[in-house]
């Protein structure tokens, strides 16, 4: 075989693949989206042009469902970066055994988030809960109390994701050369002088890409939230698409929103492969 | 670093290990407690203060693993001693094992969805990883017009939110009959898992020297042969790490599998939730299930260790 064969036949599979189970189901979507269509009645599809986009951009409730989920990634990626970057800048030493000790702390991101809410569950729990127990909070009820539930949900993806964070950033602050400490030694440069002018510069790129990956992660976030709470203050965008398409099945209008939700996605993608490509190019 | 010198900095150091072992703690508690509960008795999974202290039984295991009925009077003796140990176990917890006419143990939801999830996670990642593997082969060596907006393209398929595929994808598979069946959820993973594969695989094969191959053509290979023999071997490490990724995704996969299956084909991860559901649930048999689930990925964290960092950032930061 000629090597131009090889390359469309080692390629080009992968590519109709993709496209057959990514794309055309999206088409087929934006199609239901002009319309009424639901899928649980036999009922034909009726076009309504633009309603249904119309319908949703000015509906309160969807802003306040967007609203909820801008808390809650702000809540936990921020709570992510800091604890991350944190344990990051602690281990960045010699430490006895601190291979062993890093892949322990890794554990937790690479676990099901669906499993990681249900135990959650079972800690946060009023009568039995070892969180309220351990933090002496007698019968608190951290997921039934609306202006709580969200923060606790944003606390048990803290700590699944914080170790990607801090994976990142290990890596980012290994790469800084050691020469330039030994330079801001011998000027006396204060501590924190040094971290701001060295470390933190350095460590951007690497860390700007943790950032955008976790902002991504968490505005698409369902299982965590899904199964942890189901107060009306912790329904992310996600669960409200699901609910709408799979519980209410208003279809057409689903089809819409999850065009509203993707073309946010697709824009932070973009930022994020940018970065991705800049890092590699290093 | 450099060697600790000064007292302030031995004083500083001990801080920061100390500080790094008490996030360790309190990293590992939740796994801890799970794994607890999942050997505890019934009445000490959810006592106020919490047990800690305990003396570990098999008994959630085998509740796990069969159907049960509450027992309203205790069995006779003779049924009891009759019993092998696993159903004692049962029996002292005050219920028993249903078992068929013939007396045959009926089993509970929990083996089947096991089954399902290994089933659909091993052929997943086989065609994920068998697919991405050539097609990061043809990316690395050969001219591809459009190559960066292709590669775009692969990587973007992998941030769409799985709600969104999921609404059209049942809707399609509803017209053909996919819905809830391991070949349905085959399909969506190995798309899912197919981008990732050729963006770690690329980074792997990038790093073989191209100069192997040359050789290898200049032998008297074919470029199939070549590929076989010699990019394939020496690309063995980078796949067999891309395959525990694309598993893990797979196995840990939530969303779809809620939306897509029922019963049929239901994986773990909507399953184990699910017990929660009414009534007083009982943890210990909830927390045996999630510890079995949970212990491959334990495993394989383990062995993936050194390639945690290029697997999660796509293969673009290598170390």
């Amino acid at each position: 075989m000629s090597d131009l064969a090889i390359r469309n036949l080692f390629i080009i599979p992968t590519i109709v693949f993709l496209i057959v189970f990514n794309i055309f189901p999206l088409l087929y979507s934006l199609g239901y989206s002009f319309t009424d269509f639901r899928a649980s009645t036999n009922a034909p599809a009726n076009f309504v042009g633009l309603d249904n986009y119309r319908t949703l951009l000015s509906d309160p409730f969807i802003w306040r469902n967007f609203t909820i989920t801008a808390k809650y990634v702000i809540v936990s990626v921020t709570g992510q970066v800091i604890v991350g970057f944190g344990v990051a800048m602690l281990l960045n030493r010699e430490i006895p055994f601190k291979g062993l000790l890093t892949t322990l702390l890794l554990l937790p991101m690479m676990l099901s988030m669906a499993v990681v809410g249900l135990f959650w569950k079972m800690l946060y729990d009023p009568n039995f809960g070892v969180i309220n127990y351990a933090l002496g909070l007698g019968k608190f009820e951290w997921l039934a109390d609306p202006d709580m539930a969200l923060y606790a949900i944003a606390i048990a993806d803290i700590w699944m994701w914080s170790p990607f964070v801090m994976l990142l950033s290990l890596a980012g602050l290994s790469a800084v050369p050691k020469h330039l400490y030994e330079a801001a030694a011998i000027d006396r440069a204060s501590g924190l002088y040094t971290f701001f002018r060295i470390t933190l510069p350095l460590v951007a790129p690497i860390l700007m890409i943790a950032i955008i990956f976790r902002t991504m992660e968490a505005f698409k976030t369902f299982d965590l939230a899904y199964i942890l709470a189901s107060q009306p203050t912790t329904e992310v965008i996600s669960i409200r698409l699901y609910k709408m398409a799979f519980q209410e099945w208003q279809t057409g209008m689903s089809c819409a929103l999850a065009y509203i939700v993707l073309i946010m996605v697709l824009a932070i993608t973009n930022i994020y492969i940018k970065y991705l490509n800049k890092v590699k190019e290093r | 670093m450099a060697a600790v010198r000064t007292r302030g900095e031995v004083i500083r150091h001990r801080l920061s290990v100390t500080a790094v072992l008490v996030i360790l703690l309190i990293t590992l508690a939740p796994i801890f407690w799970i794994t607890a509960t999942a050997f505890k008795p019934r009445n000490l999974a959810t006592t106020m203060p919490p047990t800690v202290f305990f003396e570990p039984e098999i008994s959630p295991f085998v509740k796990l693993f069969t159907k049960r009925s509450q027992l309203r009077e205790p069995p006779t003796e003779e049924v009891y001693n009759a019993a092998p140990w696993w159903e004692k176990t049962v029996f002292d917890g005050g219920e028993k094992v249903v078992r068929s006419g013939r007396g045959e143990v009926q089993p509970s939801g929990y083996p089947s969805r096991f089954l399902n999830s290994l089933i659909v996670a091993i052929t997943s990642t086989v065609l994920a990883v068998s697919m991405g593997t050539i097609t990061a082969y043809g990316f690395s060596r050969f001219k591809v017009k459009g190559e960066d907006d292709w590669l775009f393209f692969i990587l973007s398929t992998r941030m769409l939110p799985p709600v969104v595929v999921a609404i059209p994808m049942f809707l399609m598979y509803r017209a053909v009959g996919l819905n809830d069946t391991h070949l349905g959820l085959i399909i969506l993973y190995t798309a899912f898992n197919l981008s990732f594969s050729v963006w770690l695989m690329k980074g792997f094969i990038d790093e073989i020297p191209k100069e192997y191959e040359d050789a290898a053509l200049v032998d008297g290979y074919t470029r199939m042969q070549a590929f076989f023999k010699i990019v394939l071997p020496e690309a063995a490490t980078g796949i067999a790490a891309t395959a525990v990724f694309c598993f893990i995704t797979a196995w840990n996969e939530y969303a779809f599998a809620l939306i897509m299956t029922n019963r049929r084909a239901q994986t773990a991860p909507p399953f184990i939730p699910s017990q929660v559901g009414s009534g007083l649930p009982d943890w210990t048999v909830i927390a045996a299930g999630t510890f079995l689930f949970l212990l491959p990925v334990a495993i394989f964290t383990f062995l993936l260790r050194n390639h945690l960092l290029r697997g999660m950032s796509f293969g673009a930061i290598r170390k």
